[in-house]
């Protein structure tokens, strides 16, 4: 069993990293992008028995910082 | 005064926290990140600047959940004094003795430069040696000093007076240009600037003289 955690910044909070990644990606020509937003994946092999409520207590007290981040657990 | 300062795994600003502490006047020990102890009879814990842990997940987030962090929320609670410098500011706001988080600088670069500071108050003892509003000269060397804390959270800190120090040009996109904060019963200090580098005229300032001489002499008389 696998927990795929996704974890971006807050909507409002500003990422300099997506923005660097927007205008690298204009210069090569491409267009139409109206936005980046950078995130991070991280990927729990979990053992049997863990269950969804331990993996969200891992990210409120580890894995995510509430302040500036959000994210979305999914249970493979 | 006593005073400890915590080791983590690629702390790299120990070394100077000790010096600056100890000609200020200051009875210094060092502690490493996986003792669950403080020193007894300890006024101030020093966090240092570095890159704990390789700054893995985020910065600060993983030497916050050490066995010694237990011990400085707990020194921090009882109303002891408490300095994070640089990561040591990560590991504070990660920990939650501080407000807000430190995030990537706007222009992405590592910044390492010496840059000027306002004293927005007086009020701590680590701001009362200097004067409300003058200029110091302090060092910054970090890329993640980007200051971020909710519009909520800035409102209180500007009221309550916990704004320590703004930079006189804002070098890192941070909130309010702010670049250290005290806690509400402000005697936590996070800053990304490094006073502690800035001790000798040598050293380019001797700025941070009077921030180590304060906490050090108001320490003892408290």
């Amino acid at each position: 069993m696998k927990a795929i955690i996704t974890v971006m910044l807050k909507n409002g909070v500003l990422d300099p990293q997506g923005e660097a990644v927007k205008s690298a990606l204009s210069v090569l020509g491409f267009s139409g992008i109206n936005g980046v937003r950078q995130g991070k994946v991280l990927e729990l092999d979990l053992a049997d028995g863990v269950d969804e409520s331990q993996v969200n207590e891992m990210c409120s007290r580890l894995l995510v910082n509430a302040v500036i981040e959000s994210y979305t657990l999914d249970i493979l | 005064m006593r005073a400890a300062v915590i080791i983590f795994p690629g702390s790299n600003c120990d070394r100077d926290m000790v010096v600056a502490l100890r000609e200020s006047g200051a009875d210094v020990s060092t502690v490493w990140h996986k003792d669950a102890e403080l020193p007894q009879s300890l006024d101030l814990v020093a966090i240092p600047g570095g890159f704990s842990f390789g700054d893995y997940l985020r910065c600060g987030a993983i030497a916050a959940q050490s066995p010694i962090c237990r011990a400085v929320l707990e020194h921090a609670n009882r109303g002891g004094y408490v300095l994070g410098v640089c990561n040591g500011f990560q590991v504070l706001t990660e920990t939650g003795l501080l407000p807000g988080a430190l995030m990537r600088n706007s222009g992405l670069n590592f910044l390492c430069k010496s840059i000027d500071l306002i004293v927005e108050t007086q009020n701590s003892v680590f701001t009362s040696g200097y004067d409300h509003g003058s200029k110091i000269q302090v060092p910054i060397a970090h890329h993640d000093g980007n200051y971020f804390v909710t519009d909520e959270e800035l409102t209180a800190l500007r009221d309550e007076d916990l704004v320590a120090f703004r930079y006189n040009e804002n070098p890192n996109g941070s909130a309010h240009a702010i670049a250290g904060v005290l806690s509400s019963n402000r005697r936590v200090l996070g800053m990304m600037p490094h006073p502690e580098r800035a001790m000798e005229l040598q050293m380019g300032s001797a700025d941070g003289q009077a921030l180590f001489r304060a906490l050090v002499d108001q320490s003892i008389a408290a």
